[in-house]
């Protein structure tokens, strides 16, 4: 039985873990698609965490507002994200700059905009103070009194329902919407999307903003469930594996989903094989690892080959030839 | 069209726009508008920029401690911003300096703790080890890109974090000092610190790293632009397709160019650890220097010159930053954003120029009226 308690533990860590890589890896899939490499989804994340935090320490803390404040700090995370998506649209699709390198501008940007604020908000504290209420976990009536089944699936913070819900939600837009299918041409043949009469920078601009929201909304499920708190390593790496995780999902939403899934638990494995004093099987460094090498071995064919979009990473002139 | 729009320029603008033709000025203003960023930054969260940026200053420059100690800081730089132009200059983008410096770092510091070899021969050999480790792990980059057709900035961000954690286990695994979280100690031989040089500079950590960074500066200029493995890599860089016709076996040089890359960095890793702490610490994060090359290099725009110079602005913004704290009470992340504004400027060209126009545009409106 007690291997079954630690499945079920397993299982309900890794959803705690991935549910902010399925937010982000959700959002590059946007950027990716209209042709927009976005390595900055770590930046994006680190930006979501903070204003999560900070807001919602406002709100709860300081306001005294109850089980809204939460909330209101992932709202204000999804607004922020997508503000500050902006310099990298701007810059990528506007000024035809590298996209890695402007994405990597947008990383240090985010480092050093997040510390600086929160320095200067928390009168020199290098984090945010502890949340008096972050989010709690929901349980679903019924189905979360099942055995162990019940903890694992029907028990999670209520982020973990919303990421669920935006991966259903995007592939409905992706494959079913017009716009889907423009987001789809553009990263695909902007020329042929042009000709055809649809606004191939002002679908990148949507597609970077939405990003920015999602990965965000990720950074912000970090800072308001887990940590409860922003520090200058609450992201510390994930926006990368997020954007491994959409690779390894051939930006497709769900396989990306479980893609995030599956890296989510090489996360829980450390800390429920902590828990339960398993890694003196398993040495912590090789589960740390593992999510990397696993990435590379699928991105050189050795698990099944990824196409990324034909013109991801190319920044697109009218009128070019 | 684009004609037409130059010749309807002033004709200040047009000799300004000359001017970045070259790319010369392109970093100067690029890193002006940065530092004015950071000021209208600091002017929002009401600090005095000017008081900042000269705290900033007297850190860096201010006495030869803290001189030492900023050269400290420059070498590892100009090692990773060489590595990321090296890369730069053959047509690959090398994110993976971080892990390439990791895994040097871990070469010369098992050379220096396990090998038994003559004063001078020891660091020799020290460093060469890393150098070798640097270029391989920068080689696996190659490989992947050349025989899997993997794009090397997905393989580099993936091989920099198996390079943290792979160090880490091989560290606590078979080089642990007891009881800390941390190698052993490097034997003296492999120094690359010596106590009269450190002494000239009031026991700052100044080592002579620096000497072989700008060596390495010297070696990347010749190989890149003197010889015909320079030319090849360079040709692959510019055009793949014409130079798979004109005969260069472009996979090799893929390969050849991100070991090269990697050397730059696997020496730099190497060279800190020798010269500044003697030992390799368990990290859960990643210093960073790896990073900051990314922003070396371009600041440079991938010359070996250039790469110097921007290493050592960098470093002295760096390490002068905590001054500004001290000084002015401006958190020292502002040079995050400072960075990341000149690396934007710099990134995307076009920002400045339109900036310019802009400019010259209302001055001759300015004129008319």
């Amino acid at each position: 039985m007690e291997w079954l308690t630690i499945a079920s533990d397993l299982i309900h860590t890794t959803i705690v873990f991935a549910t902010a890589l399925i937010f982000a890896a959700i959002g590059g899939l946007y950027s990716e698609r209209s042709g927009v490499v976005n390595i900055a989804l770590e930046g994006m994340m680190t930006v979501g965490a903070f204003t999560g935090a900070a807001i919602a320490y406002f709100a709860g803390n300081v306001a005294g507002m109850g089980n809204g404040a939460p909330w209101l700090g992932f709202l204000a995370a999804v607004v922020a994200g997508a503000l500050f998506a902006l310099p990298h649209a701007f810059a990528s699709v506007t000024f035809n700059a590298d996209q890695v390198v402007s994405g990597v501008g947008l990383n240090f940007l985010a480092t050093g905009l997040t510390l600086y604020l929160a320095k200067l908000i928390f009168s020199g504290s290098a984090q945010t103070p502890t949340l008096q209420r972050g989010f709690s976990e929901w349980a679903i009536p019924y189905l979360a009194d099942i055995p162990y089944l019940g903890n694992a699936l029907f028990r999670a913070y209520p982020t973990s329902f919303v990421a669920f819900l935006a991966v259903t939600l995007t592939a409905y837009i992706v494959y079913r919407t017009p716009f889907g299918l423009r987001l789809y041409a553009v990263g695909e043949h902007p020329r042929a999307a042009d000709t055809a009469g649809i606004s191939v920078y002002g679908m990148r601009y949507v597609a970077v903003m939405l990003s920015g929201a999602l990965a965000a909304a990720g950074g912000a499920t970090i800072a308001l469930t887990t940590t409860n708190n922003f520090s200058h390593n609450t992201i510390s790496g994930q926006g990368y594996i997020a954007l491994a995780a959409l690779i390894f999902g051939k930006w497709r939403p769900f396989q990306a989903m479980l893609a995030a899934l599956f890296f989510g638990i090489a996360s829980a494995m450390k800390s429920v094989f902590q828990v339960y004093g398993l890694t003196q099987f398993v040495p912590v460094d090789f589960i740390y690892m593992f999510p990397y090498l696993l990435t590379i071995l699928v991105l050189a064919g050795f698990v099944g080959r990824a196409i990324s979009p034909a013109a991801l990473g190319t920044p697109y002139e009218k009128g070019q030839r | 069209m684009a004609n037409k729009q130059e010749n309807r320029m002033p004709k200040t603008f047009r000799r300004i726009s000359a001017l970045f033709k070259e790319g010369t000025w392109l970093p100067v203003i690029a890193v002006l508008l940065g530092l004015a960023s950071g000021a209208l930054i600091m002017l929002l969260g009401s600090y005095n920029p000017l008081t900042a940026y000269q705290s900033l200053l007297t850190r860096s420059f201010g006495d030869m401690y803290n001189f030492g100690e900023m050269i400290r800081q420059v070498t590892p730089l100009i090692f990773t911003g060489l590595a990321v132009a090296f890369a730069f200059r053959t047509g690959l983008f090398n994110i993976g300096a971080e892990g390439q410096f990791i895994i040097g770092a871990m070469a010369g510091i098992y050379v220096g703790v396990f090998w038994h070899l003559p004063w001078g021969l020891h660091a020799v050999a020290a460093v060469a080890a890393g150098a070798l480790a640097g270029g391989i792990w920068g080689g696996i980059a190659g490989y992947l890109k050349a025989a899997r057709g993997v794009h090397e900035v997905i393989s580099t961000i993936m091989l920099n974090w198996i390079a943290l954690y792979l160090v880490n286990y091989l560290t606590k695994r078979f080089m642990l000092e007891p009881g800390q979280m941390r190698s052993r100690t490097a034997q003296e031989s492999a120094w690359l610190s010596a106590d009269w040089l450190s002494g000239l500079f009031e026991h700052a950590r100044i080592h002579f790293g620096i000497l072989i960074g700008l060596g390495c500066a010297v070696v990347f200029y010749i190989v890149l632009l003197q010889t015909k493995l320079g030319f090849e890599l360079r040709a692959v860089g510019l055009n793949p397709h014409a130079s798979e016709y004109a005969g260069i076996k472009v996979k090799q040089s893929m390969i050849a160019a991100m070991f090269g890359s990697g050397m730059f960095a696997g020496l730099g890793g190497a060279a800190e650890m020798l010269g500044v702490y003697h030992y390799l610490s368990v990290e859960a994060a990643f210093r960073g220097y790896g990073f900051l090359g990314l922003a070396v290099a371009l600041i440079g725009r991938n010359t070996a010159l250039g790469t110097v110079l921007s290493a050592f602005l960098l470093g002295a913004l760096t390490y002068g930053a905590p001054g500004m704290k001290f000084g002015a009470g401006v958190p020292e992340e502002l040079i995050d954003i400072v960075i990341a504004m000149v690396i934007f400027f710099v990134a995307a060209a076009g920002i400045i120029t339109a900036m310019l126009r802009l400019l010259s545009g209302r001055r001759r409106k300015k004129e008319a009226a």
